[in-house]
């Protein structure tokens, strides 16, 4: 019998994705580059539970009473606010990081479920214009493609000051990626690595972009639906700003919101969990006298009608999704796709390489003719539908008519933090940290 | 000569101006217009869409003539920041000087400043021409895509930083060339090119062969470990 030994174990410091990290590297001698959003555990909207109705509150009857579901956005100064039948729209995602199939899919899917969807960094394609009933056009630092034509032909208006994945970070598109179409978009030589500005030409600070406001106003006639969009990282005061520059809707994107590439390092070390940045984000409102009068679109993490309801509980009007409407789409499947790749489904991030199977995040004519945009725009309502269906379920069972009634009554906490990040009492309890005592502690 | 029409925004609210001048046909022959009184207001004659002469008779603040596209817009006095931002076609001129970020990411078109031109000029340039007379202040045709930037004095630092395929002209001295911007030799086409916008932003005082110009190096177009410490 051979002595005992003591079993190999790893450091819980350096595991093996931080080890792996080390090597590669030193092997190649620059940062690792990916998309998506945040990895690592962070206190999300499964630290949150719903009560459910009880004596003192009487439930809704499921399938059966009505519990609306619609929001209107940009009443505030625009002619033509936006109305969306669902909650919960298309987050802002380019063409140049999605293939033009990728694109059409968002804008059906998005349609026949009720809802809009958003340009990206790359200008408005046709595709997505024809196929989406309200399209808000993204108006970013790096102007690709921007042109007032397009402005006008859209439904809403959106002024990207950051975004939750990188915020104070610019856009990164590698050369894989840049087509001749791509290119000639945004006005740069094909296949080079291309950068997205992290701040806008002609304007800086809360000041200016009250001008700014003004001028995109002044060429769309008043009628457009003005967002501000913010990567959450000062949500208090970014939102108070967006409120006094004059924003319609102000969007708020957690560090769980997805980017087409950036450095790892910045994904997972710069901005706020998207749980962490809700309650300042409705406090400055409320403070303001503006919540619900600017409504306010969460974002990051979002991945089906339970974080959509509880989002809205905690006071945000809608939500959007990126990275579940690429999964909903058809991403990261089937597994021996990926495993050529080297990876594995549900791990694959390298959308900035143009590789993937799915025809999704790829520029490549062979990979995205697989993406069928008319079956993939299907799924993608499917899911929508899904999401309010089990949002309204809740909604029921806490006895609201409307999703805009949740309300952070209808919570508790399951952790310390997310208690005392949404001030949301810790269950079992009716204290949240920083709450005094009833005796004045 | 048809006498212009004319808009008085002492009276006028900016929101009218735009109805008004928004509303015209493509092809419209109610082309001569004037703007009295624009006392630095912010956005004036944005968004313009018609094949219109328009007089702005004054100082404007941010943004005037922004998005234009056909129309020929005379600031006759100083411009605020990001003057012809964005514009896609069409003719911009500045009698006096123009703050930062003039012509900032311009997809078409000509802007002439006579004076001046502070910080960024040219900034995300995109397609647009841009010939100031006198000199332009730092960070000029950052991150510049295509188009030329025409200088007629000084440069200030950092000209051309992070330059794509932009070409810039520059008479006087340059303070410090930004990252990956590097003078180039000036072959008979941008000569050509630098001739023909002198003409058309009426400077035929400054000669060509006076100029130097600059270019992306294109040292930072694939991203590369040993250009750390530029990025």
């Amino acid at each position: 019998m051979s002595a005992p030994r003591s079993l190999p174990r790893f450091s819980a410091t350096f595991d093996r994705h931080a080890i792996a990290e080390i090597q590669r590297a030193a092997a190649t001698g620059i940062y690792d580059i990916r998309g998506a959003g945040a990895k690592r555990k962070l206190p999300h909207f499964d630290d949150l539970l719903f009560l459910g109705a009880s004596i003192s509150r009487y439930p809704l009857e499921g399938y059966r009473e009505r519990c609306d579901t619609n929001v209107v956005l940009g009443a505030r100064h625009a002619k033509r606010p936006v109305e969306l039948q669902i909650p919960v729209t298309i987050a802002g995602m380019s063409f140049g990081a999605l293939s033009a199939p990728a694109k059409e899919a968002l804008g059906r899917g998005a349609s026949i479920a009720g809802t809009s969807t958003t340009t990206g960094d790359g200008g408005m394609t046709e595709e997505e214009r024809g196929h989406s009933r309200t399209l808000v056009y993204q108006y970013l630092p790096s102007r690709y493609g921007m042109n007032p034509a397009d402005l006008r032909r859209a439904d809403a208006i959106e002024v990207v000051v950051g975004q939750g994945a990188k915020p104070g970070g610019g856009g990164m598109l590698l050369g894989q990626k840049i087509t001749e179409r791509v290119a000639r978009m945004r006005n740069l030589p094909a296949g080079i690595d291309q950068r997205s500005a992290c701040r806008h030409p002609d304007w800086t600070g809360p000041d200016d972009l009250a001008i700014k406001i003004e001028e995109l106003r002044e060429i769309t006639a008043w009628e457009k639906p003005i967002f501000v969009k913010v990567g959450a990282s000062r949500p208090y005061y970014d939102t108070a700003l967006s409120v006094k520059a004059g924003a319609d809707v102000v969007v708020l994107d957690g560090m769980q919101g997805g980017t087409a590439a950036t450095q790892e390092v910045f994904i997972e070390h710069v901005g706020l969990p998207t749980l962490a940045a809700i309650r300042p984000a409705v406090q400055a409102l409320q403070d303001l006298g503006m919540h619900r009068r600017v409504q306010l679109i969460v974002s990051g993490g979002i991945r089906g009608g339970a974080d959509m309801a509880k989002a809205l509980a905690l006071g945000a009007d809608a939500v959007s999704i990126g990275t579940a409407a690429l999964i909903a789409l058809g991403d990261n499947d089937p597994e021996q796709e990926y495993q050529k790749l080297g990876t594995t489904a549900g791990a694959y991030d390298d959308w900035h390489e143009g590789r993937d199977p799915a025809g999704i995040t790829t520029q490549d004519p062979e990979l995205f003719a697989r993406l069928d945009p008319v079956l993939a725009g299907r799924r993608l309502a499917n899911f929508l539908s899904v999401m309010t269906m089990e949002a309204q379920a809740i909604a029921r069972a806490c006895g609201k008519s409307h999703l805009h009634n949740l309300e952070p009554e209808d919570l508790v906490s399951l952790t310390l933090e997310a208690a005392a990040m949404t001030r949301v009492p810790l269950a079992g309890t009716d204290w949240y940290p920083g709450k005094e005592f009833a005796d004045g502690r | 000569m048809t006498e212009a029409l004319s808009v008085d925004l002492a009276e006028t609210s900016l929101r009218d101006l735009h109805a008004t001048l928004h509303a015209l046909p493509k092809d419209t022959n109610r082309t001569l217009w004037r703007v009295r009184n624009p006392r630095g207001k912010h956005s004036v004659a944005v968004g313009l869409d018609a094949p219109i002469s328009l007089r702005i008779e004054g100082h404007v603040g941010y943004y005037a003539a922004g998005m234009n596209a056909r129309a020929s817009v005379l600031i006759d006095g100083n411009a605020g920041p990001g003057v012809a931002e964005n514009m896609m076609s069409g003719k911009v001129r500045v009698r006096g000087d123009a703050s930062q970020s003039a012509g900032a990411s311009g997809r078409g078109g000509l802007l002439v400043i006579e004076g001046n031109a502070g910080a960024r000029c040219g900034i995300s340039m995109k397609g647009i021409d841009i010939v100031v007379r006198g000199s332009v202040g730092h960070l000029s045709a950052f991150m510049a895509q295509e188009g030329f930037l025409v200088v007629g004095g000084d440069a200030g630092e950092a000209l051309g930083d992070s330059l794509y395929e932009a070409r810039l002209f520059v008479r006087g001295r340059v303070a410090s060339l930004g990252a990956d911007c590097e003078e180039k030799p000036i072959r008979p086409e941008d000569r050509a090119a630098l001739e023909n916008l002198l003409e058309r932003a009426g400077f035929s005082e400054l000669r060509a062969g006076d100029f130097r110009m600059y270019g992306s190096a294109r040292r930072l177009y694939h991203f590369h470990v040993d250009n750390a410490s530029a990025y």
